[in-house]
């Protein structure tokens, strides 16, 4: 019930993002996708794996679904990556950092400010090893067909 | 003003300008600015020329004795149908589907669009999109309604904000105070039930999580200065959101 009631919610928030965004109409159900798929694995990972790990793994789905769809539709991969790492960015963390630096206890604020700049790293890494990926199988296919 | 048909077709320097102008307001990448302009002008005849893309600038020089062109952008948004939009239009002048004058014609259509949904779509989608992020990161079913409300009503008021005041800051620092002061208010009638989760939720839609990865993806492919004033900008409104929330801490 509990990754059901997960499902729901990260699609409806990565696609409502897609409509903050201004996506294109016909991709709203990819981005929806992209952000779900992103979420659940990371929801899966988190326990076992750590936090950092299992958002890259997370972005690399998010980067793969994007990368996917950004062949089918023929568009800018941005558009599909965008909303689908909209629910592993640390807001929560970077609020919570500024939260305990306004009550005058930094030694816990310090610590969760780092491991949210270590997040957004990890989202970096995650959808550039995706891209990477893509342009090495590209790259692959292509000296194949000469 | 005039109409579509009267307007002479742009120069090919013209297009270039106007289709990155078009997508560094919109939000793309800055290497995929300098690329697709590098595209469209082999792809109406200027060979060996060169854009240097800033978040805040283009400069653009057709090769040859011809004198650079400087274009400011000072209003960035995210906007990511004329990115797309922008990107066909080019994909098409490069195979050669389309020619220049068609070309300028779309282009100009895309400049003067506007947003594509409405915008209490919008207000609803972020409103929606904050109440499940509440959920999302651990709040109770009880907690869906306040961030629903204090969501929609900080889009709004960021929207509102942004159009009174020119400063984005002011109106991001005012945003998350009002939410900040919502939600206390929703715990304080006792319909919420977690006040970190409510927060965290309506603030989502504020959140630059587009202008992070950008500003990443800037850097990994080289372009420092970009990568860096972007990730500047980011700060700053993560910066914003963070003392706005606090700031209602402080008083209570």
């Amino acid at each position: 019930m509990y990754y059901i009631t997960q499902l729901i919610t990260s699609f409806i928030a990565s696609a409502g993002f897609g409509i903050i965004f201004n996506a294109p109409k016909r991709t709203l159900f990819q981005c929806g996708l992209g952000g779900m798929m992103g979420w659940i694995i990371y929801l899966v990972l988190d326990p076992h794996y750590g936090t950092v790990i299992s958002t890259v793994a997370a972005t690399f789905i998010v980067g793969v679904v994007s990368q996917v769809s950004a062949r089918i539709y023929r568009m800018p991969v941005i558009i599909f990556s965008v909303a689908g790492i909209i629910p592993l960015v640390p807001g929560g963390l970077a609020y919570d950092a500024m939260r305990r630096f306004v009550e005058n206890d930094y030694n816990p604020a310090i610590q969760l400010a780092a491991q949210a700049f270590l997040i957004s790293g990890s989202i970096a890494i995650g959808l550039v090893v995706s891209e990477v990926l893509n342009q090495l199988l590209l790259m692959g296919r292509s000296s194949r067909s000469k | 003003m005039l109409s579509k048909e009267t307007l002479p077709p742009l120069s090919p320097i013209d297009i270039c300008m106007l289709a990155g102008k078009i997508m560094l307001q919109s939000g793309a990448e800055t290497y995929r600015v300098e690329d697709t302009m590098i595209r469209i002008a082999q792809a109406v005849g200027l060979s060996s020329s060169h854009s240097y893309v800033t978040p805040t600038g283009i400069i653009f020089q057709a090769g040859g004795p011809e004198a650079a062109k400087l274009i400011r952008i000072a209003e960035r948004t995210t906007d990511l149908e004329k990115v797309a939009s922008v990107n066909s239009i080019s994909r098409k002048l490069v195979s050669g589907e389309i020619g220049a004058e068609e070309a300028s014609d779309l282009l100009r259509q895309i400049d003067s669009s506007s947003h594509a949904y409405p915008v209490g779509l919008q207000i609803a989608a972020a409103s929606i999109a904050s109440g499940c992020f509440a959920i999302m990161f651990g709040g109770q079913a009880r907690d869906f309604i306040p961030a629903l409300v204090s969501g929609g009503l900080g889009y709004t008021a960021v929207l509102f904000f942004h159009r009174l005041i020119k400063v984005k800051f002011f109106a991001e620092f005012t945003t998350s105070l009002l939410i900040g002061l919502v939600s206390y208010l929703f715990i304080y009638l006792h319909i919420g039930l977690e006040l970190d989760k409510i927060i965290i939720g309506s603030v989502m839609p504020l959140v630059p999580g587009l202008l992070i990865t950008n500003a990443v993806r800037d850097l990994m492919a080289g372009h420092l200065v970009s990568g860096l004033s972007r990730g500047a900008e980011a700060m700053l409104t993560a910066f914003a959101i963070g003392a706005g929330v606090a700031a209602v801490f402080t008083f209570l």
